[in-house]
This record gives structure tokens, C-alpha cells and sequence, in this order.
């Protein structure tokens, strides 16, 4: 990571914490939890309080739809380590791999609903334009997506804005697989918080 | 998801006002991606709009112009932060305008 502080600068009761992690996990501590560990009372704290309600809180869209649209908004944003983590955490709530893989390479795809595919095209425009219109989200609102559906997804959306941002100037070390695969079990059982 | 507007006005209201050790200026024209000057402006400029192009000698950069790196991650944080809350009060203003409604308590005008 680009600040040492982020890698090493934590308290000493958090160090202890990522040594039980090492020990136990036999793995590295993710670069996102010596994130929002550090001086948590600043960032990590509160925000992980948001990105948990976002992504865990009540919604008619399901666990594995709201991890989808975070691979989603995490590519849209060129964001690798983010795009690997959630789509390993879609992949595990849905329990099916193709699923993802296809709606991240082409929404275009009969493997996901028109509503789901309508709230991640207007998903790309807001992260890709930095704004949506009105007739956005009339035609989310047409492909049968509720008011609130929209809102939960702008929720997941803002969260995914906010930590692919901090990956990429921070400087996230990309992992491989086995601990994108160990994160997303820690994070369906876990969730955020 | 009814706590989350209170959460996320929180968390802004932390990184703008709480304690920090970058002055509440600069985190706040790093949340508001204006008035700075270099090296800052590249890259909080770019955190907000394209944060995959963040080099390490942007970040070199700002550790060179005096910065320690606790101001750094506060200021970064704050850029992070406005961009995606920017976005999301467009998204909501534009969902408002379609349906012809508000549903929201007044937000937070920053």
C-alpha cells in the first residue's frame, strides 16, 4: 500500500488482532481491513455501518443481487481488487458462478432479470458519467424496479463509490483467488460490520 | 434501509467535522474537489474521477509537499466520500423527479 501507516500503523490491539487473523487464517490481513481498522474512528467505523446496512440492511433485492451490483459498479470504476471481492461474494450468495461472470461481461446476458439488468445499466451510467437523469430512472421504473428497489441499489452504489476509490489511490495489494474466496465466506456469514 | 441516510450523514459529518489531523479546510475542499492547490488538486482530482490513474508519485508527491500521511489518508477519504455522495444526491434528485415525489426528510445541503 502507498501510506505505511496503512500497513503498519496501527495500534497495538489491533497488530494482535491481525496476528490471530494470520495465525488462524494462514493468510496475509486483506489490505481492505488494515483500511477501515485504521484509526477507525475516523472512517472504518462509521462508514462500515452504511456499506453494511447497504449491503446486508433489509431490501427486496437479494444479498447475492446487491454483491452483483457491487462487482458491477467496482468494473465500472476499473477497480480490480474491488470487482474480484464482490464478485466472489455474489458468487457464493447465489451459488453460482456462471451467473456473475456473464452479468459482468455483458449485461446483455438472458442470465439475469430485466429489472436487475435495468438498475445496472443505469448503475453504469451514474459511476461511469457521474450522473443519471430523470429518464434513467423512468426506464428503470418501467422495467418493474419499486422506488425503493432504486434507492437500496444507489445505497450499494455510493458504498462501492466511496471503497473502489480508496483501493485504487491507496494502492490495494490484488490477492489470488483463495483469499477472495476465504473473504466472501467471511463476509455471507459476517456481512460488513 | 431506513437508518442508513442518518449512517451516511454521520459519517460525513465525522470526516468534515470531527477531529482530524488535516485542517478542516483542506478536508473540506478535498471532499468538495475544489480550491486546492498542487500537488493536491491532481490527486484528489483524480481520486474523484478516475481514481484507478492515483500513481505512487501522486502520493509521493503530497508526502513531499509537507503532508504527513495521516493528512493524506484523511484528505483522500474526503475526496472518496464527496464524489460518491455527489453521485448519489444526483441519483436521488433525478428518482425524485421521475416519480413526481419526495419521500426524503430535507438533506443535508452540503
Amino acid at each position: 500500500m502507498r501510506l505505511a501507516i496503512l500497513d503498519s500503523g496501527h495500534r497495538f490491539g489491533t497488530k494482535a488482532l491481525f496476528a490471530l487473523i494470520r495465525t488462524v487464517s494462514r493468510r496475509p490481513v486483506l489490505d481492505v481491513i488494515k483500511l477501515v481498522k485504521y484509526r477507525a474512528d475516523f472512517y472504518g467505523g462509521p462508514m462500515q455501518g452504511v456499506t453494511h446496512e447497504a449491503m446486508r440492511g433489509p431490501s427486496a433485492w437479494s444479498v447475492g443481487d446487491r454483491e452483483l451490483m457491487a462487482a458491477f459498479v467496482a468494473k465500472t470504476n476499473e477497480c480490480e481488487w474491488c470487482t474480484k471481492a464482490h464478485a466472489a461474494v455474489a458468487e457464493g450468495a447465489y451459488r453460482d458462478g456462471k451467473r456473475v461472470s456473464e452479468a459482468l461481461s455483458d449485461l446483455g446476458t438472458p442470465a439475469i432479470e430485466e429489472p436487475l439488468r435495468a438498475t445496472l445499466r443505469m448503475l453504469y451510467k451514474l459511476t461511469r458519467e457521474h450522473s443519471v437523469d430523470a429518464d434513467d430512472m423512468r426506464a428503470v421504473l418501467a422495467a418493474g424496479v419499486s422506488r425503493q428497489q432504486i434507492e437500496d441499489a444507489l445505497a450499494v452504489c455510493f458504498s462501492l463509490n466511496v471503497i473502489g476509490r480508496l483501493a485504487d489511490a491507496f494502492g490495494f495489494v490484488v490477492p489470488g483467488p483463495r483469499a477472495f474466496e476465504a473473504g466472501a465466506k467471511y463476509l455471507l456469514a459476517r456481512g460488513y460490520r | 434501509m431506513s437508518n442508513i441516510r442518518q449512517a451516511r450523514k454521520a459519517v460525513v459529518a465525522r470526516i468534515l467535522e470531527g477531529d482530524g489531523r488535516a485542517s478542516h479546510a483542506q478536508r473540506g475542499a478535498a471532499f468538495n474537489n475544489t480550491g486546492l492547490a498542487e500537488p493536491l488538486r491532481t490527486l484528489v482530482g483524480k481520486v474523484a474521477m478516475h481514481a484507478f490513474n492515483v500513481t505512487d508519485q501522486d502520493i509521493a508527491a503530497a508526502r513531499a509537499s509537507g503532508l504527513t500521511e495521516d493528512q493524506i489518508f484523511e484528505i483522500v477519504v474526503c475526496a472518496a466520500i464527496g464524489q460518491a455522495k455527489r453521485q448519489y444526491d444526483t441519483a436521488l434528485e433525478a428518482l425524485e423527479a421521475a416519480t413526481g415525489r419526495s419521500e426524503h426528510a430535507p438533506r443535508d445541503p452540503r
